[in-house]
């Protein structure tokens, strides 16, 4: 792996694109050895590579006295350069930038998806109302992981299609999925990014595995963790689901007309459920019994 | 990937002879879509591919980025048209000429070159006299400065041709709204009456817009390209490559050309223009063109430093087109643009505050 690291790229799937990373930091090569174990790795001469990205140490004075990290992606810097020791996190939000910058054949939605019995749970909610950890803790369940942030549906059939890439984890929430149990893998901790504490759970094989299986959206939730609350739970409406549906999709400015349809879609065949809670034991079994409902 | 030779022309070969596209293996493919990506001419470059048929030689990853493309290009595209319709009803009770430039203009003409364009702003000229009305309409319907510092204000108002971008606060579109086409600055002192006098009224909708004559048109477009920055240097030639190939069917256009460039004195630049626009994309230009155009074409810059510095800053900003030099030619293509916009002292004195006191 290290030596396709810094030689031509090691190529994996990245959404329903192939990717070849390149990077000489450390901390890169330990985070794909911890997070992408499970990934495939592609021929480089035989495989039609999307995108090449690479993050490195910048040229100039700085680096001797202070780190730093840039992530170029066909000659485009998307990000500024941070400090050496976030190079991780940045390669995440790399790559998640390449997804939701040019997958504009599928609607690209702000949100957690996860599987069961081949239908997708749809989780959207805005940055900070516990999304990703509610995805993890349910991929720790049994769920298949789709995709911990950006939720892309197909406009041709309206399925998911799964990235299954780490799931991102912020702050007081890295401690809560580590305490999920002892199975639970998560990578070295990025202090003090834009976003705090940041780190990401590696997804588990069998969802890697299962990469080329999309799924038909068959309910969204809008959760809401409070600390310290009580379980509220109850149906949505259709039209405010579109509405606040519109405000988490990157592209429907792009999609026009066709990502309205789309989301018009996806609202008529998953139904909509607000979820606020406290604790897992409160989400986990509500969850269920909806999911019973509509499975 | 570096030991491979680099491809400085492959996409510009590609768009002029699109056939050729056939034979590329996959690594060319890859490079191809970088490339058009990062040159903002990926949607031209389906365009071209697909009424050339070979689109389907493409490998299918491929054919997806350049389809995705020309599905993004035609919102561009939508979006630009409805921009157009909402300035018209904005300014159409001033009763001023609204002079449409570059992508802007060549939409509402129907020319090819708005053909897969990607729109970053709208670009308006007005007469000067009548700029403090337009800002004042604008304003009222919710156009306001994207920079507002002190400094920027001066920048703009006593030393550029354009006052400071504006951006519609719901829509987030940007406009330009130029009184003449190039800063009082750099010793051109182009008299925009003279370019208004023969601005062509738009038959079509939106109707209360008009846009420059052919000739000025290029003028226009080929000193925006060739006293700038090559930010977007090869897609600016490609547009004038367009224009050049879709005015040569009107009569007179090339003696026009001429006589307007070397008229105003921009003769060098328009030089420069039709030069690159036929070294890279094979434009059918008249021989007496550029021969009568050299005497006026002056330039303390020696010919061969000047192809030097074109060849490197019109080639794609990716990897696998630029060389180890590239990136010094890019530069001094920068410092060239500030070099020709502003005498020596206000140079100094705009990048000292650049670099020291800008935020």
């Amino acid at each position: 792996m290290r030596a396709r690291l810094v030689g031509s790229g090691l190529v994996v799937p990245c959404g329903s694109f192939a990717v070849a990373i390149r990077s000489r930091l450390q901390a890169v090569h330990r985070g794909l050895g911890q997070l992408y174990a499970d990934f495939p790795v592609f021929d480089r001469s035989r495989t039609y590579v999307d995108f090449e990205v690479e993050i490195d140490a910048p040229f100039g004075l700085r680096s001797l006295v202070r780190p730093q990290a840039i992530l170029r992606c066909d000659g485009r810097a998307p990000f500024k350069p941070l400090p050496a020791s976030q190079a991780m996190a940045m390669l995440e939000w790399g790559l998640n930038w390449v997804i939701s910058s040019h997958s504009h054949d599928h609607l690209v939605l702000h949100a957690a998806a996860v599987e069961r019995s081949g239908r997708a749970l749809v989780l959207a909610a805005d940055p900070g109302s516990g999304k990703s950890t509610l995805c993890a803790a349910l991929v720790h369940r049994g769920w298949r992981l789709l995709s911990d942030k950006l939720a892309l549906v197909s406009l041709q059939d309206g399925r998911i299609r799964p990235i299954a890439r780490p799931i991102s984890l912020k702050n007081a929430s890295i401690g809560v999925v580590r305490a999920l149990g002892a199975d639970i893998v998560i990578g070295d901790v990025c202090r003090d990014t834009a976003k705090g504490d940041v780190a990401h759970m590696k997804p588990p094989s069998a969802s890697v595995q299962a990469m080329d299986r999309p799924a038909a959206p068959a309910m969204l939730v809008f959760p809401r963790y409070r600390a310290g609350g009580q379980l509220v739970s109850r149906a949505e409406g259709r039209g405010r689901a579109l509405i606040e549906l519109t405000r988490h999709a990157f592209n429907a400015s792009v999609l026009a007309g066709e990502g309205f349809e789309a989301l018009c879609d996806l609202v008529a065949s998953a139904r909509p459920h607000r979820i606020e809670y406290g604790s897992f034991d409160q989400v986990l079994p509500e969850i269920d019994r909806l999911w019973s409902r509509v499975a | 990937m570096t030991t491979l030779a680099l491809e400085p022309q492959l996409l510009s070969l590609t768009l002029c002879d699109p056939a050729r596209a056939v034979a590329y293996d996959k690594t060319q493919w890859e490079r191809l879509v970088w490339q058009s990506r990062a040159a903002e001419l990926m949607a031209q470059l389906h365009l071209v591919l697909s009424e050339a048929s070979v689109l389907a030689s493409a490998p299918a990853p491929a054919r997806r980025h350049l389809e995705i493309a020309s599905v993004i290009a035609r919102r561009h595209a939508d979006a630009v048209r409805h921009e157009l319709g909402n300035l018209r009803q904005t300014l159409e009770p001033l009763q001023v000429p609204v002079v449409l430039l570059k992508g802007a203009a060549y939409l509402a003409m129907g020319h090819d070159a708005a053909r897969g364009r990607i729109f970053n702003d709208v670009d308006i000229l007005v007469p000067k006299t009548a700029l403090k009305g337009v800002e004042q309409r604008l304003n009222w319907d919710g156009w306001f400065p994207l920079h507002t510092t002190a400094y920027d204000e001066r920048y703009y108002r006593d030393w550029m041709h354009e006052i400071p971008p504006l951006q519609h606060k719901n829509r987030a579109t940007v406009l330009d709204v130029h009184h003449t086409i190039l800063p009082p600055t750099s010793g051109y002192r182009i008299d925009a009456d003279a370019l208004l006098e023969r601005c062509r009224r738009l038959d079509r909708d939106p109707a209360c817009f008009a846009v420059l004559a052919p000739e000025d048109m290029v003028v226009h477009s080929a000193c925006h390209l060739f006293f700038g920055e090559f930010h977007k240097g090869l897609r600016d030639l490609y547009d004038l490559h367009q224009l050049l190939s879709g005015f040569s069917e009107e009569a007179g256009f090339w003696a026009q050309l001429v006589e307007r460039a070397t008229s105003l004195g921009l003769a060098r630049p328009v030089l420069d223009a039709l030069e690159q626009s036929r070294r890279l994309f094979r434009t059918q230009i008249p021989q007496y063109v550029e021969r009568d155009l050299r005497p006026a074409a002056t330039s303390i810059w020696p010919g061969v430093c000047r192809r030097w510095l074109f060849d490197h800053a019109l080639r794609p900003p990716h990897a696998s087109a630029g060389g180890r030099m590239t990136a010094f030619g890019r530069w001094l293509a920068f410092v060239r643009s500030h070099w020709l916009r502003m005498p020596l002292p206000l140079l100094a004195y705009h990048l000292s505050y650049k670099a020291l006191l800008a935020r």
